[in-house]
């Protein structure tokens, strides 16, 4: 397993074996299961083992989405038990007060992002590459990682505009 | 949509060792792909839809969306029959549909490996049951696999045809929602390609005539005796011996989030769960000293392990309804009941511009009972607009109508989305005219089957791959059927649509509307929007009846229309009594 190259965040998780557990949650059509397809593709490449769970369905019509990511040596549950989220990627305020309770005591919030979101950026579609930028600050993957799962889940579409909007999200935790 | 995505995702994990992010569903087409299928039928329904739409990129593979379930299954096991590896899949319900070919395809057997995934959904994500399929590989007497993550359904896909043909019956695949959306590190291989087997004629195993299927059930019978004694050697029941205090018998998901909670404890894991490794369950209860059964929904190992006289405890019955967690594992082990949940969840409403808004203001406004059916459509039920007052089943809005006229509902109103329609409503509709009913029928044709995610089906004139094919007309099939009156409306010409439902409601007839205009998904056009003069705003909230995403209230009571989000449908100017919202 790799060792963070962004030390001082939460070491407890560098540790080997243990798993990283990330929950993003928002409503349909905000480009949560981007974000999280996105999360699960740049551990992928750096060769953990990723579990990525949601619900597909009615949650396409505006309703709650929720997605959880979780990546290690070896992961189990691809849901991430209540109480167990290392980090709360929030696309919608509403949704973070009803998914706060995940977090596990030390876990950390990333509401302030998406606070800051509203300040940084003019174009809500780049809401998403945004949290991720601001995600990637805690979590062991190389940013060549993140680019590299952002084309590939994207195609190639706007790789420039994204990858400003993810150093955007990066710089402004 | 599906096929240009996965392209592009599959060809980007090549650069990575052939290794992608795959769905349960993914991973499993991929499977079937490598195994050499040639043959898959399905219908859409959440959580199996991918299933199909994955295997569709592969010019290898004949694939199609049925009309319905019944259809595909008989499809995809005559493919098996004439030679060919062949696949069925559906959501749990679609099963339901598929029972009668299905219950009698053990006694005939298969030609060529014949592989049925069942997509069940415990915790009804998008469903209106949460039936537990595995009791159908029981019924049916059909082996069963279980696979417990995206990984495995690979695997067992290609393992279920190997099982399909050594044992000459069709191997049924049971995975649920959380397996079906989950996405795991895959590895892709080739593709082995399985040579067609020429079809023999066999009358007595494939002509079902009583004098014959009586002789295939006591075959049939044979053939259990020889899976029962597979499924005591297959690796795919795997025991892992750690501490003997406590041992676990589980089977698909549940082995997951129990193995993340007790990874010190035994485990017997069933991949391979019927018929049941009786002698291998003996042998593992011997060897632990206390024996826990974990399963999502009904108590079928529990009662199955029981009947072996061997000592285990089970969950409390209240764990029958709703999806396991993997936070609940512990109070399942602690004999505790499961704690209740208020779903805090925000519900999904109609898209912004959604057609079938106008639809169900109009039947709303006219105070009509509605009798509904299953698809985007459904959300009309929802509040505030709340205008469907019935929803059983597909095609239940037909049969529901001329039931509730045999009752006495004045008028009787039904309404139905277009695949549905398709799917199992026309049958209703040629029986109501042949039983001479009344009633108003409403068909939302929005050319799509929405609800799944936009896949064609017959009246759209596409195939699965894009292609045109023979196009259903809707307007004619219905006037074939009996229907006194068709017409065809725009929702959007709201004046006109409610003179006619007016109209169609006072006669005494069996009529037909279909409200046409294309899912907003498929036609992202954007008409101007209205103009909100904030001044002239009396703050009813009137506009807000219409559930428009797009439209929220601010604090001061006046409201804000979202002009990303707004198609200018212009209804919610329609709706202001006080002429606040006005067309532009």
């Amino acid at each position: 397993m790799r060792r963070s190259l962004y030390p001082g965040r939460d070491p407890e998780i560098m540790k080997k074996d243990t798993v990283v557990n990330i929950l993003f949650c928002g409503t349909g059509g905000q480009g949560v299961l981007a974000a999280s397809e996105i999360c699960g593709w740049a551990a992928l490449v750096e060769g953990y083992h990723v579990k990525k769970s949601e619900v597909h369905g009615m949650a396409q019509r505006g309703g709650s989405v929720e997605s959880h990511v979780r990546f290690g040596k070896k992961v189990f549950s691809p849901l991430i038990a209540k109480g167990s989220v290392d980090y709360l990627v929030s696309f919608h305020k509403e949704e973070h007060i009803r998914m706060v309770g995940f977090l596990k005591p030390k876990g950390i919030d990333l509401i302030a992002s998406f606070d800051a979101s509203h300040t940084y950026l003019a174009d809500k579609r780049f809401l998403n590459i945004f949290l991720l930028g601001a995600l990637s600050r805690y979590l062991p993957l190389k940013i060549e990682s993140w680019f590299a799962a952002i084309n590939t889940v994207f195609a190639d579409k706007n790789p420039e505009e994204n990858k400003k909007m993810f150093l955007k999200g990066r710089e402004s935790g | 949509m599906g096929r240009n995505r996965y392209n592009k995702l599959i060809m980007s994990s090549s650069k990575h060792s052939h290794i992608a992010l795959l769905s349960g569903d993914e991973a499993l087409a991929q499977g079937a792909y490598e195994a050499g299928l040639s043959v898959a039928a399905s219908y859409p329904g959440t959580p199996a839809t991918e299933i199909l739409e994955y295997l569709s990129r592969f010019s290898e593979v004949n694939t199609q969306w049925s009309v319905n379930e019944k259809v595909a299954f008989e499809v995809a096991l005559a493919a098996s029959i004439a030679g060919v590896r062949s696949l069925f899949s559906a959501k749990h319900v679609g099963f339901n549909v598929a029972m009668d070919p299905l219950m009698t395809s053990a006694y005939t057997g298969v030609g060529r490996g014949f592989v049925i995934v069942s997509g069940d959904d415990p915790g009804l994500h998008s469903s209106q049951n949460e039936q537990d399929n595995r009791w159908i590989a029981r019924m049916a007497k059909l082996p069963l696999l279980e696979p417990a993550s995206p990984a495995e359904a690979k695997e067992f896909a290609k393992k279920a045809f190997e099982i399909s043909e050594q044992f000459d019956i069709p191997v049924m695949v049971r995975m649920t929602t959380r397996i079906c959306h989950t996405k795991e590190n895959v590895l892709l291989a080739e593709r082995v390609e399985a040579p067609k087997k020429e079809f023999k004629i066999n009358v007595p195993k494939y002509v079902m005539v009583p004098r014959n299927a009586y002789v295939r059930h006591i075959d049939l019978e044979k053939r259990m005796i020889a899976l029962q004694k597979y499924s005591e050697r297959t690796p795919l029941n795997k025991v892992e011996l750690k501490n003997k205090n406590i041992g676990i018998i589980t089977s698909g998901i549940s082995y997951m989030y129990a193995k993340e909670t007790y990874p010190e404890a035994s485990f017997l894991k069933l991949g391979f769960s019927y018929p049941l490794p009786e002698k291998k369950i003996r042998d593992f209860c011997k060897k632990v000293k206390r024996v826990y059964v974990i399963e999502e929904l009904d108590p079928i190992l529990e009662h199955e392990i029981r009947a072996l006289g061997v000592t285990i405890k089970a969950k409390d019955a209240s764990f029958r309804v709703g999806e396991l967690l993997p936070e609940l594992i512990p109070l399942i082990v602690q004999g505790k009941k499961r704690p209740e949940e208020v779903s805090t969840t925000r519900k999904p409403v109609l898209c912004p511009g959604c057609p079938h808004r106008q639809t169900f203001w109009l039947l709303k406004k006219l105070k009509l009972t509605v009798n509904g059916d299953i698809g985007c459509y459904t959300l009309g039920a929802l509040p505030p607009l709340g205008s469907l007052h019935t929803c059983l089943c597909m095609g239940s809005g037909v049969t529901f109508m001329e039931g509730f006229g045999k009752a006495g509902q004045k008028p009787a109103v039904g309404i139905i989305g277009d695949s549905t329609f398709v799917h199992s409503g026309i049958t209703g509709l040629i029986n109501a005219a042949y039983n001479k009913a009344k009633g108003l029928l409403i068909i939302v044709d929005n050319a799509t089957t929405a609800m799944t995610g936009n896949q064609p089906h017959p009246a759209t004139g596409v195939t699965i791959t894009g292609e045109p094919t023979k196009k259903l007309v809707l307007e004619d099939i219905c006037t074939v059927c009996g229907a006194d009156h068709v017409d065809v409306v725009n929702p959007y010409s709201m004046k006109e649509f409610e003179a006619l439902i007016k109209q169609r409601i006072a006669e005494d007839a069996l009529s037909v509307i279909i409200s046409r205009y294309p899912c907003r998904l498929i036609e992202r056009t954007k008409a101007a929007m209205p103009v909100y003069v904030k001044e002239a705003c009396k703050k009813c909230g009137i506009c807000l009846t219409i559930n428009c995403p797009s439209i929220t209230r601010q604090e001061d009571g006046t409201i804000d229309i979202n002009k990303n989000m707004c198609t200018g449908c212009n209804l919610c100017a329609e709706v202001c009594i006080p002429g606040a919202i006005r067309k532009s």
